[in-house]
């Protein structure tokens, strides 16, 4: 199941008065994954929060497939956007990883055997079965990060908000993110700044500065537009060379 | 094995033991033997019991002056005036701090700090105060652990407090810990929203305690309450 995502010109201010959106707007198609790339404090992680209906639109709206995000139907719209926290820790607060992977589910009214059916079936999803028993606090933070994504699979998601998948994991660590994204069918926003990352998974990217959407295309020729990319504080890695819509790579 | 027998069981041994009177010293003699046993039959190493026990050190050191310092009638201990009154009061302190503890420690050794807590709510104890010690021991490590870099951090450039004229960094570092405590609460409390979390921890799947359980406990502390009522019938 997947669905589709409509941001429409979304504003919202902190309340020590620092506007993190100043008109956002984007759309993600039903089953497509997109990159939304950006510097520090672009308002990414404020855009995932509204998405999932934890900060209110101040203005403009959220509308997950045809539901719109208001408080009414926010039991509905977390139900079907998962989001994933860029610190794991955040995450993980229960004392084991079985019962963090429980808990949205849980919550959901899910009980019994369908409950453990879904933990088993979040845990697998992700090379994490072996982890259940383990407290999160043990974990290394390539297990964590996969544990956390278990947390939000385990809600069967229509749309997966995934908050900096790759930062502060080893090459290792990355790859195995990387496996279990791909082959996952819902719609997925993936917020980052691991431009190889969004090259490998997004065909499509947006790329935002200063709480609004300033750019959006292909992953490939948004990256290839150096002028663009130093203008948004952004950088490819050394020594990677890209070309636009001609798929080359050296 | 679930929980909540073992904090019944622990619970009232610790009652019976605090309820025997002092002069019975045999009473004390015999919970001693049973607790020796219990640590055996749960394969619990004397040693990792002994250390743990130093946790009630600072009340043995309080109860080491009471016999000097209190009133009363006075007897010779190689050559020192002590108060009798001083002595049983001491001698109290000592059974029953040594044996209450190894009760607790006996109990945390055999069971994770997160099932005494969900034991605890089992048993009725309120989900607001069992929530905030699942809570506290799941991130007091991450707290510690971020105190720790902030005093490496510190030390890397070079403080080394001698005086108090030094504390202040000391200070403004306990306050940075409280504040990012407080952001992280409020991350972690999103997380739980996005989840679906609407004010009620979800009811998840525990073992619960089976009939043979509570024989066991009935087995144990009764063996306890029949030698702390028989001191209390000969006192």
């Amino acid at each position: 199941m997947s669905a589709r995502v409509v941001v429409d010109g979304v504003r919202f201010a902190y309340p020590d008065g620092r506007k993190a959106l100043r008109g956002a707007s984007l759309v993600v198609e039903a089953g497509e994954r997109l990159a939304v790339l950006g510097p520090n404090g672009a308002g990414k992680t404020t855009l995932a929060l509204h998405i999932n209906g934890i900060y209110e639109p101040q203005a403009g709206s959220v509308t997950i497939g045809d539901t719109p995000v208001t408080p009414e139907t926010l039991v509905e719209v977390r139900r079907r956007v998962g989001l994933v926290f860029q610190d794991s820790n955040d995450q993980l607060f229960m004392s084991s990883v079985y019962e963090d992977v429980a808990f949205g589910p849980a919550n959901l009214g899910v009980t019994g055997d369908q409950l453990e059916a879904r933990v088993a079936k979040a845990l697998a999803g992700v090379g994490a079965s072996e982890l259940s028993a383990r407290p999160p606090h043990h974990l290394s933070g390539g297990e964590k990060r996969r544990a956390a994504l278990a947390t939000v699979l385990s809600m069967e998601p229509d749309v997966l908000v995934i908050d900096e998948p790759s930062s502060g994991l080893d090459p290792a660590g990355r790859r195995d993110i990387i496996a279990t994204l791909l082959p996952l069918k819902m719609t997925q926003l993936i917020i980052t700044h691991d431009l190889a990352l969004a090259l490998e998974l997004c065909p499509r990217s947006v790329i935002m500065n200063e709480g609004v959407v300033v750019a959006d295309g292909p992953t490939r020729d948004l990256l290839a537009d150096d002028t663009l990319l130093s203008e948004n504080r952004l950088e490819l890695p050394y020594g990677l060379v890209l070309k636009r819509g001609n798929g080359s790579r050296s | 094995m679930a929980a909540e027998p073992k904090i019944v069981a622990a619970f009232l041994t610790v009652v019976a033991i605090a309820l025997t009177p002092r002069e019975a010293i045999w009473a004390f003699g015999v919970y001693a033997v049973l607790l020796v046993a219990l640590v055996r039959i749960a394969r619990i190493p004397y040693g990792f019991v002994m250390t743990r026990l130093v946790a009630v050190a600072p009340f043995v050191v309080f109860a080491l002056f009471i016999p000097f310092v209190a009133g009363g009638e006075r007897t010779e201990v190689i050559g020192v005036s002590v108060s009798i009154e001083g002595l049983w009061g001491a001698w109290n302190i000592y059974a029953k701090a040594l044996l209450g503890a190894s009760v607790s420690i006996l109990l945390t050794a055999t069971t994770e700090v997160s099932d005494v807590v969900r034991g605890l709510g089992v048993l009725r104890v309120p989900a607001v105060l069992t929530s905030i010690a699942l809570f506290m021991v799941r991130y007091l490590e991450l707290i510690a652990d971020e105190l720790g870099r902030m005093r490496v951090a510190m030390s890397a450039r070079g403080y080394d407090p001698r005086w108090l004229s030094q504390v202040r960094p000391i200070a403004n570092s306990a306050g940075a810990l409280f504040v990012r405590s407080y952001e992280r609460g409020e991350r972690v409390h999103a997380a739980m929203l996005s989840r679906g979390f609407s004010g009620t921890m979800p009811a998840l799947r525990h073992p619960t305690a089976t009939a043979t359980n509570w024989y066991a406990v009935i087995l144990v502390t009764g063996a306890f309450w029949v030698i702390a009522v028989g001191a209390m019938v000969v006192a």
